[in-house]
């Protein structure tokens, strides 16, 4: 096997993707490597957040989605017909737009993924405990909710309420974390705070974000993937993209021509 | 140096030119014709209430709810119809709650959107319009006679039953529904299976939702004369006072709504507060069941904050 292959996490060959007669998604192929912070750009419409749900199978909810290629993931076609969505969605967690805490205490909030995953019998209180002390410790979150752990996590701050959803994915021990879009609710200082805690994340997970805001894909992110009518038109690194970028849709995007 | 010169204002800037006092009238003329309707719903619901209370009220007594008939139902109370009715409301409740419910949360958590769906929605939304005669007619073929329930307390449960089970159906996806689909997209993202997501979130969000529905099929079962006349109301029954269980399932009884029938139209010379009275009661059970339904509703809508 190519060394440069265990680098490689998230795999498309082909990919074409339809809703109903509409094709969304038009023979992309990128692969997106481990441990590394990914940035998705490109106009409204043009298909991040359909490429995004292709990586956890989310279009499946949409009965009219069609797919056609490949998608692998750590390897494994996530489209074999043994693979299990629920195993898939452990590893892979989704964070979305807008925050969407459970409505449940933030304690059960973080614990709900362990405990979707774990019978009854082999749950245990202090295993639980600590994996959402941790787990909150990581988003930065323990300190503003320590002694509140009991109240609604609906009930956070916006801000807050987003880290929560990053945290609730953490317990699982996923590999790759897709966020699309996940400051477009937040203002200014909730960015910076949800951007710090990616820098904080990159290296120990794969990291994917759909981003409208070509500066944030910038700041945060290694690589950068350009998409435009349901079509990949460029990967490469961040720095060079925006200093040097190989195609002229790029360019002209970048340059704020349209989008 | 001058200042800039504004020009005075023309006169008749920003005043209401003779167009817009029309349409100012007819906004508030009609803003208090609808008004009006609205408490024109009031009246009726008022005058029956103080109608029947007023003409009912010597007959109105403690004894009157815990006495039995006597006298060829001149005179005593209406405690076998009274438990009779709280008999056929359990027992339907028994059946169609679960049935519903489970049959709701199928088509709105489980079902695909295909024909076999569309054409089971469509069936009951339509079945919520049959006319209770025509449940009380399927009654009678599906459970008296082809059952061989025979007329009975059974019988006559299983008919409110399927009478108001299109009903139970329709509140419970209504309930669903008013679950936000973000929360069921978390669930599915960290891996939780359709079941998990809908007992740990689902239904405990919209458990007031459905409670609602619960009471307010309650009201009906309790009220609808013509589905139990013909599969298990009898016109009466030798009861012993303060007697809780004085019918079998297999046997019929009597019930509020079908007694205030037959003392009303088979039963020459009962006092007419007597009537009166019976009305009052079972209206006082459904409007006491509805107020609290009234009351989850609220309680419930404080509660979640999301
Ligand atoms: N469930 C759906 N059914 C039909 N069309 C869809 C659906 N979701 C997205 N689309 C269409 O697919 C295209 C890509 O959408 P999307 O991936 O959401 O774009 P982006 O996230 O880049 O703004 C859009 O034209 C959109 O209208
Ligand atoms: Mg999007």
């Amino acid at each position: 096997m190519d060394i440069r292959e265990l680098h490689r996490t998230v795999d498309t060959a082909d990919l074409d993707l339809w809703y109903g007669s509409f094709q969304a998604l038009r023979r992309v192929t990128v692969s997106i490597r481990q441990g590394l912070i990914t940035a998705m750009i490109g106009p409204s419409g043009c298909g991040k957040t359909t490429l995004l749900r292709c990586f956890n199978r989310m279009n499946e909810r949409y009965g009219n989605a069609r797919i056609a290629g490949h998608v692998r993931i750590l390897g494994r076609d996530v489209y074999d017909p043994d693979v299990s969505l629920i195993e898939l969605r452990k590893r892979v967690g989704m964070v979305f737009q807008r925050p969407n805490p459970l409505p449940l205490s933030v304690y059960d909030n973080v614990a709900f993924g362990l405990r979707v995953h774990t019978p009854r019998a082999r749950r245990s209180r202090r295993t639980e405990a600590e994996a959402v002390e941790t787990a909150l410790a990581e988003v930065g979150l323990l300190d503003a909710v320590q002694g509140r752990l009991r109240r609604k996590g609906t009930e956070l701050q916006l801000e807050q309420r987003q880290k929560l959803c990053i945290a609730r994915l953490l317990p699982l021990k996923p590999e790759i974390l897709l966020m699309d879009e996940p400051c477009s609710a937040l203002d200014a200082r909730g960015t910076e705070a949800v951007e710090e805690l990616l820098r904080r994340l990159r290296g120990r997970y794969t990291i994917i974000i759909v981003t409208h805001n070509m500066a944030q894909a910038r700041r945060i992110s290694d690589e950068c993937v350009f998409m435009l009518s349901g079509e990949m038109v460029e990967h490469s690194e961040t720095a060079a993209m925006f200093v040097n970028p190989k195609d002229r849709r790029t360019e002209e995007y970048i340059e704020g021509r349209y989008g | 140096m001058n200042d800039p010169v504004v020009p005075a204002p023309a006169l008749s800037l920003f005043r209401a030119t003779s167009f817009t006092r029309k349409k100012i009238r007819v906004q508030k003329a009609a803003g208090i014709l609808f008004g009006a309707m609205a408490c024109a719903l009031l009246v009726p619901l008022l005058a029956l209430v103080v109608y029947l209370v007023v003409n009912a009220w010597p007959a109105l007594t403690w004894e009157f709810l815990t006495d039995v008939p006597q006298g060829g139902m001149r005179r005593g109370g209406i405690w076998p119809a009274l438990i009779g009715t709280l008999y056929l409301v359990v027992f339907s409740r028994l059946f169609s709650t679960p049935v519903g419910v489970l049959a709701g949360v199928y088509l709105n958590e489980y079902a695909k959107d295909n024909w076999l769906t569309r054409v089971v929605n469509l069936a009951v939304v339509n079945l919520a319009g049959v006319p209770s005669i025509v449940h009380a007619l399927f009654g009678v073929g599906a459970f008296v006679i082809f059952a061989g329930l025979g007329k009975s307390v059974l019988a006559a449960s299983l008919t409110l039953a399927i009478m108001t089970l299109p009903v139970m159906i329709v509140a419970t996806r209504e309930a669903l529904a008013a679950v936000p689909m973000a929360f069921r997209v978390a669930c599915w993202n960290l891996g939780a299976s359709r079941w998990q997501t809908i007992r740990t979130i689902v239904l405990p969000n919209s458990i007031g939702g459905i409670l609602t529905g619960v009471i307010l099929e309650v009201c009906r079962a309790a009220g609808e004369t013509a589905p139990i006349m013909f599969t298990g109301a009898i016109f009466f029954k030798a009861v012993e006072r303060w007697d809780f269980f004085p019918y079998s399932p297999r046997e019929q009884c009597m019930a509020l709504s079908y007694h205030l029938h037959a003392i009303s139209t088979q039963v020459p010379g009962v006092p007419e507060p007597m009537l009166y009275a019976t009305a009052v009661v079972l209206l006082g059970f459904v409007l006491a069941f509805n107020s609290l339904a009234i009351v989850v509703r609220f309680r419930m809508r404080q509660r979640k904050k999301w």
